[in-house]
């Protein structure tokens, strides 16, 4: 029993990450309504702004707002420059921009900070919490999860742009009617998305170090967290990324034959398998289809 | 996303091209190609001889995705993982049991029909992102699978599997390299031809109709489950025939060949070449194997960048993909004939 709570323990505190970067995927979702390949390429970058304005002398917490409103204004413009003269292409065209993108980051990111892994400092410190399972730092970013979809939540539920905001992406025709600027709507979910992504690196890189390729992983685990959690849910999608980390840690422990290679896609299949009898994840809103 | 229209307009100009068999400028085009792709090779180096034939065998691959996303309208970027198993089946059919490779590529297209067809099933309940998860997942899961010590005596586990590579039969003089690029040209202009068959056929009309729209599909009395589970089994068919072709071509089958940033080339080369446009798979096939190497030249640390502006430039000139290009060609062409 005490192996199975310190499992489930621990599959949480890799959990925050996988829910940190679901979180940015669900805003981008939410925005232009598919998934963007090169958002943990965005994000990454957004860390490494963050190391390089600490590598310069300024503090933490400086740094840290710098950084995330760098991105904020970074996402805007990619959406500006790249995807809105793209407009109506197909989504096909628009995932190969993703991928375009993808490649550009990493490269000019390999190119300016090269390819040696860097540690990352954090505010909460290292003191490892409850027996050793999970650490301060992952409490720390536990909570600001937590804190960032409650700020999502307030801001989509109370502010007259975070309805725009959801106007537009679920209507966009009815939104225009109304007086909506979908576009600038859409620019500004880029922005957002960007901005939550540049704090989801900057609370991963002390867990799993700073280099251009250390998001591949996170960011697919992000995907499979918010499409479990369901896409159109912020708060589904938080959940979702904590039992990707929960499940994957018992699929390794409990199932035998299973090492570290199996892992993920046996997490996989298993969502798979949830996504076959919910097709909408476990907490959307189930699409509906008007003939 | 085409529409209804688009489709009704394909119709009548697949209709009106049959009525009248005459030497127009897509079947002058087609025959030049072919007959390029069959006398080039004579006069080139080994080298470039395999990198054609790894053209032409990822043009297959890509085929049999824009059967698959182009016809019925549904989504993969699991299709490494066909290919993988493609590529195994008839790397281990050759090197274990000894069947002849003429046997072993039938037999892995076959294995990967039915495989696909099987995944079309939970594959009929999910859409759009959903769909390309799935997909996704198949492709992650497919290397490590491969990599597992359980099988180890078969796929040869991380080391990976040596292939004999065939010498061409009848005392034929021609390199080895020579050779397999003609059987894979050989293999790609049939399955091309069975595309282009099944496209315009009833079951290539219905598969169409599902992708323009479902229910009204449905309605019709299109049998929407038989339909997209066919079109996922015929296209993981056609992509395993290109594995295994691969894995003769390179005469080598290793795990790691087919991840997902493999599924996402394949997937890169159905966009650049003009999605459900399928002499656009030759295209596009050509894109990815000549343009990161192109990139590699311009600049060896920012090759990922370049290859990025490539296809922003690609997609920014041409959103329809080689096809909007030849498209274009032949209005041009046929103002000047006028």
């Amino acid at each position: 029993m005490e192996l199975f709570t310190n499992q489930v323990l621990s599959g949480i505190a890799t959990g925050a990450i996988y829910a940190c970067m679901a979180l940015a995927v669900v805003m981008i979702y939410e925005a232009i309504d598919h998934l963007n390949f090169a958002q943990g390429e965005m994000a990454m970058f957004s860390t490494f702004i963050a190391w390089q304005f600490m590598q310069w002398g300024v503090p933490y917490w400086g740094a840290f707002i710098i950084a995330v409103v760098l991105s904020l204004f970074a996402g805007i413009a990619i959406e500006r420059v790249l995807f809105r003269p793209l407009g109506h292409a197909s989504i096909l065209v628009h995932i190969a921009g993703f991928i375009a993108l993808f490649a550009i980051i990493n490269s000019v990111a390999g190119l300016i900070w090269d390819f040696t892994i860097k540690p990352f400092p954090t505010p909460f410190g290292s003191t490892p919490l409850l027996g050793g399972v999970i650490s301060s730092h992952q409490a720390g970013m536990i909570a600001v999860t937590l804190v960032l979809l409650g700020l999502l939540y307030l801001f989509f539920r109370f502010t007259r742009i975070g309805l725009a905001m959801r106007a537009a992406a679920t209507m966009p025709e009815s939104a225009r009617l109304v007086g909506v600027n979908v576009g600038w709507m859409i620019a500004l979910g880029w922005g957002l998305a960007a901005a939550i992504g540049a704090i989801a690196g900057i609370m991963i890189a002390p867990v799993i170090f700073l280099e251009p390729n250390m998001m591949g992983g996170v960011l697919l685990y992000g995907f499979v967290g918010a499409v479990l959690g369901g896409l159109s849910s912020p708060a589904g999608a938080v959940a979702g990324g904590f039992m990707v980390g929960v499940l994957e840690n018992l699929a390794g422990t409990y199932i035998p034959g299973v090492g570290n290679e199996l892992k993920l896609p046996i997490a996989l299949a298993m969502i798979v398998a949830v996504l076959v009898f919910k097709p909408n994840g476990l907490f959307g809103r189930v699409q509906v289809q008007r003939v | 996303m085409s529409t209804a229209h688009d489709t009704a307009a394909e119709i009548a100009a697949a209709r009106a091209a049959a009525a009248k068999p005459a030497l127009t400028i897509p079947i002058v085009a087609s025959i030049v190609t072919l007959a390029l792709l069959i006398v080039v090779p004579l006069f080139i180096k080994n080298f470039y001889v395999f990198q054609l034939t790894i053209i032409m065998v990822y043009a297959i691959a890509i085929l049999s995705l824009n059967i698959l996303t182009g016809a019925s309208g549904q989504f993969s970027l699991g299709h490494s993982a066909f290919f993988a198993v493609g590529a195994y089946a008839c790397g281990i059919m050759m090197e274990h049991a000894n069947i002849p490779y003429p046997l072993a590529i039938p037999i892995a297209g076959l294995i990967c029909f039915v495989i696909g067809f099987l995944f079309g099933f939970p594959a009929l309940r999910l859409k759009g992102v959903y769909l390309a998860l799935a997909t996704f997942a198949l492709a992650v899961a497919a290397p490590p699978l491969f990599k597992l010590g359980t099988f180890e005596h078969w796929t040869g586990g991380v080391q990976g599997l040596l292939v004999t590579k065939p010498d061409a039969p009848f005392g034929i003089s021609l390199s080895q390299d020579r050779y397999v690029y003609y059987l894979t040209l050989f293999i790609a202009l049939i399955i091309y031809w069975l595309s282009v068959n099944l496209l315009n056929s009833r079951s290539g009309r219905a598969l169409k109709a599902i992708r323009d729209n479902e229910i009204a599909a449905s309605s019709m009395g299109v049998d929407l489950a038989l339909y997209k589970t066919l079109a996922f089994g015929i296209s993981a068919g056609f992509t395993g025939v290109a594995g295994a072709l691969g894995a003769i071509t390179v005469a080598f089958v290793a795990p790691d060949a087919y991840t997902v940033n493999f599924a996402i080339s394949l997937f890169l080369g159905m966009v650049i070449g003009g999605v459900g446009w399928l002499p656009g798979s030759l295209a596009g096939a050509a894109f990815i194997v000549l343009v990161p190497n192109l990139a590699e030249g311009v600049s060896k640390g920012l090759s990922g960048a370049v290859f990025g502006v490539f296809i922003i430039a690609m997609i920014f000139l041409l959103p329809n993909g080689a096809r909007q290009l030849a498209y274009y060609c032949y209005a041009q062409l046929k103002k000047l004939a006028r």
